[in-house]
């Protein structure tokens, strides 16, 4: 590991400003501030973006754990986690990056597989620009948070959740 | 062929038509979707290019604080903030009398956009075209995208990461963050470059400069060594339009608009962004939210242009750095002096246009003025301003009109994905007739229409995602509106046949 490198990384994506998409920014906004309240801000990273990208495997280097965090729809719990794996074939129908396929540009890049890494997918139903996030959007935000908070803590391995 | 792909516009009786749908297009963003319209014997009356989430932008705008805007305009698109960040930037620094901005502003700015330019071209064409290219437009679904380079061209896949990380830095050490940025602000810049990001910057020059030569490489050789079947692959002879600076110099920043006859033939010239509107005019159809801009001069049917890197090239007059002139010189001559308007060329030009970015990065890199000096200028207040650059995709208009209580009471843009909205249409109705007219409809031929629409790396409402959203679907109506056929492909590339119509289909 580079000692200069948080050891966890959050990695969140959307659009603050379409609706239901701000979630994964909304909960790294919060999982940040409850890191540095804990003094434990040195230990993690919380990254932010509009989209996954290819550079974002870059990002993931000298980590020990990732947890990518995203506004998801057609869930029926208000959050769902559950472990990822480099996957060739994500991504196709966009500019961004499914996070299979960073975790695959990663290793492809690297030569070695990528630090384990968790999907936190939040409900969300709406994404029309300039509205905030709805109320049930928000709801579970909470319920996701209480679960992002353990991880951040070591509570959380590899196991499926579904809240 | 122009005028014949033209009469695909509208059919002439279209509830006697089987309709195919192609939902959304892959590999875009937002919503797009192609409609082919079929006679009963499997005959193309009708194409057409839909894009049903531009809308709503000017809304977002409107009654916001004016110093808001560079910030918020981000929002609206996620693989191109920083070039509505700096279009925002320019009309408002007309509208607080801050134009021209401090010398060490203009330069600071120029560093951001060309970072941006760099970036989004390496992410184009590293993972989005090159797959077409270089496995085949009938390659596996599964092939054709960043991870299918990087398991056959490793070190392809690797140098298009490493540009893009390269342009991301230079975004952030000049707007203050990768994302959201908040460096550009009406009237020049709240922060200058730090001596120590430069120089960690600099350090990388040789090495980037290189990968973008290997870039222009590769480009040339792919698209040289095209089957003579593709050679003229969605060809659409077209207007250019574009900024252009001093003595015909290609500009992406700041200029005056150029606007080159199909044929190469200079029409207008030198004419000043501010005065935009007399020179173009949004036209609307009904069958689509996106509008459709032409020359004041030739009307709504005959004055549709494009823009973006081919547009670009072949516009100005020289590129004002030797090594992407070097290469701007063997496009030209590889196509014997002669306008190109094969859409594929496009990528070619794109890696041109990524290497002139490198250069220009490093000229900016070199220049003591990026370090501090006066950032911000004012002066007499004016109610209006235009702000217009050449976005990675082509060229993009920002205009604002400001009341005295500082909120914005007007906003017009004009993307550069609408700019090309005529041609893009054009380019799709030269390959369906081309390709799929009277053909039986397969994947594979499917896939031609959405290279050819790739080629303008439109961006359809980009900033908005969510997991599993993004399936390809094509329906497949009788002409008493029955499904008869419906494949979903989805974001993994598994196809399932039978599966419900996407809702969107409904739309024309």
């Amino acid at each position: 590991m580079n000692a200069g490198v948080p050891a966890l990384l959050v990695l969140a994506w959307g659009n603050p400003s379409r609706g239901d998409d701000a979630l994964g920014p909304l909960l790294a906004e919060r999982l940040l501030a409850q890191a540095e309240a804990a003094s434990c801000s040195d230990r993690v990273e919380v990254l932010t973006d509009f989209q996954l990208q290819v550079e974002h495997a870059l990002d993931l280097v000298d980590r020990e754990r990732i947890l990518f965090v995203d506004a998801a729809l057609d869930l029926a719990a208000p959050f769902t986690v559950h472990s990822l794996r480099p996957a060739r074939g994500g991504g196709i129908g966009s500019h961004a990056l499914a996070p299979e396929a960073v975790l695959q540009v990663y290793q492809d890049l690297l030569g070695h597989p990528p630090p384990p890494a968790m999907l936190l997918a939040i409900r969300a139903s709406a994404f029309d620009l300039g509205t905030a996030p709805g109320v049930q959007a928000l709801a579970d935000l909470e319920q996701a948070f209480t679960w992002a908070r353990g991880w951040l803590a070591g509570k959380h391995t590899a196991e499926e959740v579904t809240a | 062929m122009t005028e014949f792909t033209r009469s695909l516009d509208t059919a002439a009786d279209p509830q006697g038509l089987r309709r195919i749908v192609i939902d959304p297009v892959s590999r875009v963003e937002g919503h797009g979707k192609v409609t082919l319209l079929l006679d009963d014997q499997q005959r193309l009356q009708q194409v057409r290019l839909h894009i049903v989430e531009f809308r709503g932008f000017e809304q977002f705008i409107v009654g916001r604080p004016y110093w808001e805007v560079p910030v918020m305009v981000q929002r609206l698109c996620g693989i191109c903030p920083v070039s509505h960040h700096l279009a925002a930037s320019k009309a408002l620094d007309r509208v607080v009398g801050g134009w021209p901005v401090p010398e060490a502003a203009d330069r600071i700015r120029r560093l951001m956009h060309y970072g941006q330019i760099v970036q989004s071209h390496a992410l184009h064409f590293f993972h989005l075209s090159s797959p077409d290219l270089l496995f085949g437009f009938d390659a596996a679904v599964a092939q054709r995208n960043i991870v299918g380079v990087a398991m056959a061209h490793p070190e392809a896949a690797r140098q298009g990461v490493m540009l893009r990380k390269f342009g991301q830095e230079v975004i952030r050490i000049t707007s203050g963050k990768r994302v959201h940025g908040t460096g550009s602000v009406p009237g020049g810049m709240n922060r200058a470059v730090t001596r120590e990001d430069r120089d960690a910057l600099r350090a990388q020059l040789p090495q980037v400069l290189a990968w973008a030569e290997t870039a222009v490489d590769l480009a040339q050789r792919l698209h040289t060594g095209l089957p003579p079947a593709y050679e003229h692959f969605g060809e659409t002879p077209a207007a250019m339009m574009s900024l252009i600076g001093p003595a015909g110099a290609m500009e992406l920043y700041d200029g005056t608009l150029r606007l080159r006859e199909a044929d190469g033939r200079i029409a207008v010239d030198g004419f000043e962004d501010q005065r935009y509107r007399e020179l173009i005019d949004e036209a609307v159809k009904p069958w689509t939210y996106m509008k459709f801009p032409y020359r004041r001069a030739l009307g709504p049917e005959a004055g549709w242009y494009r823009v973006g890197p081919l547009a670009r090239l072949q516009n100005c007059d020289h590129i004002p750095t030797p090594r992407a002139e070097a290469r701007r010189q063997a496009f030209v001559a590889a196509h014997g002096g002669r306008p190109v308007h094969a859409v594929l060329a496009t990528h070619w030009a794109r890696m041109i246009e990524l290497l002139h970015g490198v250069e220009v990065i490093t000229q900016l890199l070199d220049d003591p003025v990026i370090l501090g000096g006066p950032l911000q200028a004012t002066g007499k207040r004016q109610r209006s301003g235009v702000g217009i650059i050449e976005a990675p995709r082509g060229t993009l208009i920002h205009e604002y009109e400001v009341g005295d209580d500082d909120l914005v009471t007007r906003c017009n843009l004009i993307v550069s994905t609408t700019h090309n909205n005529q041609a893009m249409n054009e380019a799709v109705r030269s390959v369906a007739l081309q390709y799929l007219d009277g053909q039986t409809i397969t994947e594979p031929l499917l896939n031609h229409l959405e290279v050819a629409i790739r080629a303008y790396d439109p961006c359809l409402s980009c900033a908005t995602h969510a997991l599993g959203q993004m399936p390809l679907s094509v329906t497949l109506r009788g002409s008493d509106g029955e499904v008869l056929d419906h494949v979903l492909r989805s974001s993994t590339g598994q196809t399932q046949r039978g599966a419900t119509p996407h809702p969107m289909e409904r739309a024309q």
